[in-house]
């Protein structure tokens, strides 16, 4: 089996034109921070390998999922039918119960220490972790074998970078990250959700230069959470002017003033949102006047609340 | 006698484990269980409650935006804010964007794979094919499309890597569609896999962002200085668009499989609908809701109205300490954790053994089948023209009469036809929220006042993408003191009650001829046809305090 396809043959057969391939590797070196005259080593990358994803599920809301989906460049069809194996994916994969679990347990075994795991959702632990089971097992169990031997595990989405929203005070199920649960250190693509973007541009880099990006000490890539909210938003010089939406409806708030006084947690955020914006740069929280909630920041449910509230 | 366990079932959202009994070829008896636990109604125990819509929300991810909607209504009628006109509308051409882009997903990527054959499509003549497309759809291709679609899916089987296609059911016996109409099918997955970037843009021009908008809150909407023309043409535009692609790829890809498998309107059906209603057209609720507020019982096209006193929920086969069942006013809620739990593995084959975190709602002793099935029927006798004469139309098409409706198809079918009726409706919207402008209204939020001496209980009924939705509230000293979820996969997921009575889809999965119980795809496209929705499914507890939850249903 020749495993080195030509990845700008098999997209252009799917519609998708060279020129449109290489605009993807250009977008990708651009949020990644790197020159341009990289895009062509990208589209390389990309081009040589196809290597295996398993995608896991555990508690949350498939958010992020839906997120992975909204990419453009290229479309989530191309990713998964050409640029990765996505071996297992509860979402999109075809195959259930005892034949789903077959293809989970193969690939774990065919690809020891060489697939990429990417986890959706938090774990719970109260009761050796019977508040979330997949085919009678817990995710604990499947998260320490799946996550345990994959090549590297990249978590999306605040719940498994952090514990999420189940881990909001009181904890009732005892949720806890992956990284907790499995023992071991994970790639953090932060956000409730992560936008599309960042999450391509993680796999893109990883394929590229065949290691994880520079992150942050919360592992959170510094490509897209190197920047403060705050820092790039384009309200920012209403903040400096002293002029502010001091109630939802008021005139500040007609003439796009910044939303501080009414809780904005941009100056405590770190995200790429007001750079790249959401769904193709269609608009982003500040951007339809609600104040940034933090949703990047590990325990932002429980440490920037009450959201409408400036502490 | 064979017992058949089906877990995980794929292609839904959360964790969702079927279980069936089959004899003679038949499911004889079927059990649903929800295998996660998330508790976010006690995480909002004493919190702001103006957040709730914020954490609600994440309860799903799919139907994103509908539990924020559920919520910043809740709190009104709590705080007994009426919002402007601006923010009525804003929210209803939202929440219809969020159909028009859940509803064909659903379709397409949940549920498709049940009835079409992606091996098959390899057989498939492209000069037939292309014949085909150009005699049913509404966007025909010419062959060289299918030559090259054919040519890639080969490409991709060759490869051995099969990805989220390995290690399915194909060559089943039970896949009916010929290999040109499966070939179409493929083509138009990957299409709306597309199409689906536009619609989430729509709901993004007044939510922010999608997933998990960042627009509403209780008293409006906050998008205020970008309602302005150019947002509105912009979604206008993408309406146009939806639009087009609901009634020349969705609609038509809908009534090819019903035309194919119209057995399977024979099978998979309920007698027992409810619909909250939803969208409406002026402060008066539920008066003014475009989609009706009704009940249809026993299989009879006649509307009963609906009293929310009615619903109560039923615990026998859930992880909770067993109790009657009660009204949510009263409802205690006692879970099952450490021993007792017994690490929450189902037990479906003692009498009183316990199988799921579900709930059993129930209404007036029944279950009930929540969704846009029942939101058609209720439409349907309750005055809306366009339900009626489109649900009609389409019965006409297939040669059936509306008994069809109540089967799995019927489920699908209604879905497609609500998605168009809805997004038709949201053209006229837009035109409101003009006309209000121009008229110098550009108001999207009331204010009211919430500090430590505000005290209320409120109720949000609303009819979302996968049926009927309520979040109730009480805030005491302004501060959330309960918060309950009953939402739309409890009615129709819910487990047996304690007088022996399945829920929805336990009940509808019975009778379904299952071919091969070592590949159960008919399970599948019953189960699926309810659009599975899970996470938010899962009832609330409080493993700590075993607290009474005390609501008022008015």
């Amino acid at each position: 089996m020749d495993t080195s396809f030509d990845v700008p043959e098999r997209l252009a057969l799917r519609g998708v034109t060279r020129r449109d391939f290489m605009k993807f590797c250009g977008l990708m070196a651009a949020i990644l921070g790197l020159p341009m005259s990289m895009a062509p080593k990208i589209a390389h990358a990309v081009a040589k390998k196809r290597p295996t994803v398993v995608w896991l599920h555990f508690a949350e809301c498939t958010g992020c999922t839906e997120s992975f989906i909204r990419t453009t460049y290229p479309w989530a069809a191309d990713i998964i039918l050409d640029t990765i194996d996505l071996a297992y994916h509860e979402t999109v994969m075809a195959a259930a119960g005892d034949q789903a679990e077959e293809v989970l347990e193969k690939t774990v075994k065919d690809n020891k220490g060489k697939y990429i795991c990417i986890a959706e959702g938090a774990i719970p632990t109260k009761d050796n972790g019977a508040y979330g089971r997949i085919h009678g097992k817990t995710f604990m169990e499947i998260a320490k074998d799946v996550c345990g031997n994959a090549a590297a595990t990249i978590c999306v989405g605040n719940c498994a970078c952090s514990g999420g929203v189940q881990a909001a005070k009181p904890n009732p199920t005892e949720a806890k990250s992956v990284s907790a649960v499995i023992g071991k250190g994970t790639v953090n693509i932060e956000g409730c959700p992560p936008n599309a973007d960042n999450m391509v541009a993680t796999v893109v880099h990883y394929l590229l230069l065949g290691k994880l990006p520079a992150c942050d000490d919360l592992g959170r890539p510094l490509f897209a959470y190197g920047y403060l909210i705050h820092d790039n938003c384009p309200r920012r010089g209403h903040f400096e002017n002293d002029e502010f939406v001091k109630e939802f409806g008021d005139e500040g708030a007609l003439k796009g003033w910044c939303l501080y006084k009414v809780g904005c947690k941009g100056p405590e955020t770190y995200n790429n949102c007001p750079i790249i914006k959401w769904n193709q740069g269609t608009n982003w929280p500040i951007g339809a006047g609600h104040p940034c909630i933090g949703c990047s920041q590990p325990k932002f449910w429980d440490e920037m609340s009450p959201f409408y509230v400036q502490k | 006698m064979a017992r058949v366990v089906v877990d995980p079932i794929p292609r839904i959202e959360g964790h969702l484990r079927i279980e069936v009994e089959i004899e003679n070829g038949k499911v004889k008896d079927a059990w649903s269980s929800g295998t996660l636990f998330r508790g976010l109604e006690i995480i909002l125990q004493g919190r702001d409650p103006r957040d709730a819509h914020l954490i609600t929300q994440r309860s799903c991810g799919v139907c994103t935006l509908v539990h924020s909607l559920a919520s910043v209504r809740a709190v009104e009628d709590a705080l007994k804010i009426t919002v402007p006109p601006n923010a009525r509308i804003v929210r209803n051409l939202t929440h219809a964007a969020q159909n028009m882009h859940d509803h064909p997903v659903h379709f397409y990527q949940l549920c498709a794979l049940d009835w079409v054959d992606v091996v098959s499509a390899l057989k498939a003549d492209p000069k037939k094919t292309a014949d085909l497309s150009a005699a049913v759809s509404g966007r025909p291709q010419p062959k060289k499309y299918y030559e090259e679609l054919k040519g890639k899916l080969k490409a991709f089987v060759d490869s051995g890597q099969l990805g989220p296609f390995a290690n399915a059911y194909w060559g089943h016996p039970a896949y009916k569609l010929p290999p040109e109409a499966n070939l179409m099918a493929v083509g138009h997955y990957l299409d709306n896999l597309r199409q689906q970037v536009h619609a989430a843009q729509m709901t993004a021009i007044w939510g922010a962002k999608n997933p998990h908008l960042q627009g509403h809150l209780p008293g409006g909407v906050t998008v205020l200085e970008q309602l302005n023309a150019d947002r509105i043409s912009e979604y206008l535009y993408k309406l146009k668009n939806q639009i087009a692609f609901i009634e020349e790829v969705y609609i038509p890809d809908v009534l090819a499989v019903a035309k194919f498998y119209k057995g399977w309107t024979k099978i998979g059906g309920n007698k027992n609908f409810l619909a909250y209603g939803d969208f409406p057209e002026s402060e008066k609720e539920p008066e003014s809701f475009y989609f009706p507020r009704g009940i249809i019982m026993d299989g009879k096209l006649q509307l009963v109205q609906v009293d929310p006193k009615k619903i109560t929920e039923d615990v026998t086969h859930s992880w909770y300490e067993n109790s009657e069942p009660l009204h949510p006013s009263v409802g205690v809620t006692k879970p099952l954790s450490g021993d007792a739990l017994k690490g929450a593995i189902p037990d479906t084959k003692a009498k009183d053994g316990k199988y799921t975190w579900m709930k059993a709602p129930r209404y007036d002793g029944k279950a009930m089948e929540v969704g846009p099935l029942a939101q058609c029927l209720v439409s349907y006798v309750g005055g809306n023209k366009e339900i009626k004469d489109t649900v009609d139309g389409v019965l006409k098409k297939l040669e059936v009469g509306p008994e069809a409706l109540f089967s799995t198809i019927g489920r699908i079918g209604a879905r497609a036809i609500k998605c168009l009726i809805n997004a038709k409706i949201a053209e006229k919207w837009t035109m409101d929220l003009i006309e209000n402008i121009k008229k110098g209204d550009t108001k999207t939020f009331t204010s009211y006042k919430l500090d430590e001496s505000t005290n209320g209980m409120g109720m949000g009924l609303n009819d979302v993408a996968r049926g009927s939705l309520g979040h109730w509230v009480n805030i005491e000293k302004g501060k959330i003191k309960n918060y309950q979820q009953v939402v739309p996969s409890t009615w129709n997921l819910g487990p047996t009650d304690g007088k022996g009575q399945k829920g929805p889809v336990e009940n509808a999965l019975i009778g379904t001829p299952v071919a091969d119980p070592k590949k159960p795809l008919e399970i599948l496209r019953t189960v699926h046809s309810f659009d599975p929705c899970i996470a938010c499914a899962v009832h609330v507890i409080d493993p700590k305090t075993n607290e009474v939850y005390k609501f008022r249903v008015s």
